[in-house]
C-alpha cells in the first residue's frame, strides 16, 4: 500500500497548476469586465458622496450623505419612482396580455397569415427614437396627426395626447414597441404545443375558453416569465421615448428614474446628485433582478 | 351499450378524397380494429368518428343518433392518443379529473371514480406524479385511465402501443384485451401492427387508400382473404405469390399450371374464368412443406434461423423465390438443393383483377 502511494503521481500539484492556467486564461476577460463595470461603479459611488456641481465650482469637497438625503426627500424623486413602476407594470400588462392573445390568434390558419405575422413583428425593428418621433409627429400630433384627422372626421375635438396624458401616451408607445417581442416569443411557444393535447382536451369536452385557460396558458407559463424578465430589465431604463416626446414633462408627469438622473446630471449639471440617483437606481434594479431571477428559475425548473 | 354505424362516409381534403365512402356497422361490446399501411386513412377515419375531423358526406350514427355535427366532447366517446397527450402541467389525478370537472361532476363523485379507476389500473402510487415523472408504460396507463374514468360509450384508440418497446407492447396488449373483457365497452382501435389486430380484434377492417378491402374476424382474413391486398397484408412472413395459368375447374376445385410445368388442383371454385387466364397462386410460408420427394424443387438462397422456427428462402427452378417456414431444428444449409410440396388445400387463387376465388369449403375456425 505504502509503495503504491509513494509512486502515485503528485495529483495535488497537477490540479494546482491546472487552476493557475485557468486563472491566467480567464484574466483578460475578467480585467476588461473590471475596467468596464467596476471602474464606473466606483466613480459613481465616489461622486455620489461629493459636492460636485458644474454650475457652482466653488462648492466642492466631501458631502457625506447630503446628496442622497437631498434626493430622497425631493418629491420629484418619489414621483419618478412611481412613474417608473407604472410604466414597467403598464407596458408588461399590455404586451404580455395582448401578446398572448395575438400569439393564439396568429397560430390559427387564415388567409395572409405570413404577411400578418411579419407586420406584427415589424415595430420591434424600429429604433426607439424613431418610433417615438413617428408617434409624436405622425400619429398623435394634435394638428397634423393621423388620429387627430380621424377624430375630426367624425366630428370630435382632437386630443393633445402628450400634453394631457403624458405618462399614458409614453406607455402606449413603449408597449407598441415591445408587443412584437412578446408576440414573437409567445407565438413560438404556442406553436410548440402538442396538437394532440388540444384534441385530447376537445375530447374531454373543453371549449375554446377552457382550452385557453387550462391547456394553452399553463403551457405558456415559462415563455411568459422569460418575456416578463427580459422586458422588465429594459423597461426600467426607458429613456429615448421620454426624451423625444415629453422631455419628462409637463413638470415631472412623465419623468422616470432614468430620465430624472439624466436631467440632474446634464440639465442641472449636478453630478453629485445624479450619481446618488444612479446608485439608488442600481440598488432598485438589483432588488427587482433578485426577485425576477428567482421566480423565473423556479418556473424553468418545473 | 353502444353501436356505431358508418354510412357511406367520405372525407375530402381540398380536392383529394381521403376516405372514399366507407360503410360499416359496429355491434355493442365489439372490439373492432382498423388496420392498413401508412396513409390508408385509418387514423382519419377514427378522427372523423371522434369528431376531430369534419365529415364531408355520409352519416355517422352512434346508438342510432346522427353525430356528424355534434361536438367531440358530447359524442360520449373517449380517445387514447398515440403520444398519450397527457396534460404535462397536471398530475395524474388532475389529468383524469379534467374531463369530469368540465362535465360538472361533483367533487366527491369525481374522487370516487378516479380512485376506482386508479385501483383498476394500479395507478394509485402515482396519482400525484406529473406525467414527466412516469415511464412510458405508466403514461400509457394514465391515458387509458383518463379515457375509462369518463365512462364513455365507445373507446377510440389511435395506435396506442406504437411508442412502447416490444416487451411492454406485448404486456399492454394482453392488459388491453383483459380490460376490454372486463369493461365490455365498444372499442375501435387503429393500428398498423397486424399482431395487435389479430390478437385483440373481434372484427378487423382492412383499409387501403380510403377504401375497405375486407371486414371479418381475424381468422377469416387469414384463411379467406378476399383479395391480393389482404392476402399480402395479413400474415407474417407474408404470403408467397407466383404466376400460374388457369386450366379449368369444376365444383370441387380448379386446376392451374405453374411455370415449372407442374399442376395444382386447388379446392376453390372458378365460375366464369376462361382456361388460359393468367392467375396468381398464393401460399403462406407456414404451409409450404420441405419434402424430399416433393414435385417442386429449388436451391436455398438464404436461411433465417429464429430459434423456434426457420425461414428458408428457396429459389425455384423457374426463378421465383418461395419462403418456407419450417422447424427451428431443420438441418438444411445455404446452396443445397431442396424439394417442396405445395399442399393444394392451403393454396389461394387470385383472378387477374386481384379478387380471390371462393373456397369450396370454409375453414372451421373462420366459418
Amino acid at each position: 500500500m505504502q509503495v503504491v502511494l509513494d509512486h502515485s503521481p503528485p495529483a495535488g500539484a497537477n490540479v494546482r497548476s491546472g487552476k493557475r492556467t485557468g486563472f491566467l486564461l480567464l484574466s483578460p476577460s475578467v480585467l476588461i469586465l473590471l475596467v468596464w463595470s467596476i471602474v464606473p461603479l466606483v466613480m459613481t459611488l465616489w461622486y455620489s458622496v461629493q459636492n460636485y456641481n458644474l454650475v457652482d465650482p466653488t462648492l466642492h469637497g466631501f458631502a457625506g450623505i447630503d446628496n442622497y438625503w437631498y434626493l430622497l426627500t425631493d418629491p420629484d424623486f418619489l414621483h419618478s419612482l412611481l412613474n417608473t413602476l407604472v410604466l414597467v407594470a403598464g407596458v408588461l400588462i399590455i404586451s404580455v396580455g395582448g401578446g398572448t392573445l395575438l400569439a393564439v390568434l396568429y397560430d390559427q390558419e387564415f388567409f395572409g397569415r405570413g404577411i400578418a405575422r411579419i407586420l406584427v413583428i415589424s415595430p420591434f425593428f424600429i429604433m426607439p427614437t424613431v418610433s417615438a418621433l413617428l408617434w409624436k409627429n405622425l400619429m398623435l400630433h394634435p394638428i397634423y396627426g393621423v388620429y387627430s384627422a380621424m377624430m375630426r372626421a367624425v366630428g370630435l375635438t382632437p386630443i393633445d395626447w402628450l400634453a394631457r396624458f403624458p405618462l399614458l401616451t409614453v406607455m402606449m408607445i413603449v408597449a407598441w414597441e415591445w408587443l412584437p417581442f412578446a408576440v414573437l416569443i409567445l407565438l413560438t411557444a404556442v406553436q410548440s404545443l402538442d396538437g394532440e393535447q388540444h384534441e385530447a382536451a376537445r375530447m374531454d369536452g373543453a371549449g375554446p375558453v377552457a382550452r385557453f385557460r387550462y391547456i394553452i396558458l399553463p403551457h405558456l407559463g415559462r415563455a411568459i416569465s422569460v418575456v416578463v424578465m427580459i422586458e422588465t430589465i429594459y423597461l426600467l431604463t426607458i429613456f429615448a421615448e421620454i426624451s423625444v416626446t415629453t422631455a419628462g414633462g409637463p413638470g415631472v408627469a412623465s419623468t422616470n428614474l432614468a430620465y430624472l438622473i439624466y436631467s440632474r446630471a446634464l440639465l442641472q449639471f449636478d453630478v453629485g446628485g445624479a450619481s446618488a440617483g444612479g446608485v439608488i437606481a442600481i440598488i432598485i434594479a438589483n432588488i427587482v433582478a433578485i426577485f425576477l431571477v428567482r421566480a423565473v428559475a423556479r418556473n424553468l425548473e418545473a | 351499450m353502444a353501436t356505431v354505424e358508418l354510412k357511406n362516409l367520405r372525407k375530402t381534403y381540398l380536392t383529394e378524397e381521403i376516405i372514399k365512402g366507407i360503410s360499416l356497422s359496429i355491434e355493442d361490446r365489439e372490439f373492432v380494429v382498423f388496420v392498413g399501411p401508412s396513409g390508408c386513412g385509418k387514423s382519419t377515419l377514427l378522427r372523423m368518428i371522434a369528431g376531430l375531423e369534419d365529415i364531408t358526406s355520409g352519416d355517422l350514427l352512434i346508438d342510432g343518433q346522427r353525430m356528424n355535427d355534434v361536438e367531440p366532447g358530447k359524442r360520449g366517446l373517449a380517445m387514447v392518443f398515440q403520444s398519450y397527450a397527457l396534460y404535462p402541467h397536471m398530475d395524474v389525478y388532475k389529468n383524469m379529473e379534467f374531463g369530469l370537472k368540465l362535465a360538472g361532476m361533483p367533487e366527491a363523485e369525481r374522487r370516487e371514480k378516479i380512485e376506482h379507476v386508479a385501483h383498476t389500473l394500479q395507478l394509485e402510487p402515482y396519482l400525484h406524479h406529473k406525467p414527466g415523472q412516469l415511464s412510458g408504460g405508466q403514461r400509457q396507463r394514465v391515458a387509458i385511465g383518463r379515457a375509462i374514468v369518463r365512462n364513455p360509450k365507445v373507446f377510440l384508440f389511435d395506435e396506442p402501443l406504437s411508442n412502447l418497446d416490444a416487451a411492454l407492447r406485448g404486456q399492454m396488449r394482453v392488459e388491453l384485451s383483459a380490460l376490454h373483457r372486463k369493461l365490455g365497452a365498444t372499442t375501435i382501435y387503429v393500428t398498423h401492427d397486424q399482431v395487435e389486430a389479430m390478437t385483440m380484434a373481434d372484427k378487423i377492417v382492412v383499409l387501403q387508400k380510403g377504401v375497405v378491402e375486407q371486414i371479418g374476424s381475424p381468422l377469416e382474413l387469414y384463411h379467406h382473404p378476399r383479395n391480393l391486398f389482404v392476402a399480402r397484408f395479413i400474415g407474417s412472413p407474408p404470403m408467397n405469390f407466383f404466376p400460374a395459368i388457369f386450366q379449368g375447374g369444376d365444383s370441387a376445385g380448379s386446376s392451374v399450371q405453374l411455370r415449372d410445368g407442374s399442376t395444382l388442383y386447388v379446392p376453390v371454385t372458378s365460375p366464369g374464368i376462361l382456361p388460359g387466364t393468367k392467375v396468381t397462386v398464393g401460399i403462406r410460408p407456414e404451409h409450404v412443406e420441405l419434402a424430399p420427394s416433393g414435385p417442386n424443387s429449388g436451391t436455398v438462397e438464404v436461411i433465417e434461423r429464429l430459434g423456434a422456427i426457420t425461414l428458408v428462402h428457396v429459389r425455384m427452378s423457374d426463378g421465383e423465390i418461395i419462403v418456407v417456414q419450417t422447424d427451428g431444428a431443420v438441418l438444411t444449409d445455404v446452396d443445397t438443393h431442396v424439394s417442396l410440396t405445395l399442399p393444394p388445400q392451403n393454396c389461394h387463387l387470385f383472378a387477374p383483377d386481384g379478387l380471390a376465388f371462393e373456397a369450396c369449403r370454409r375453414h372451421p375456425l373462420a366459418a
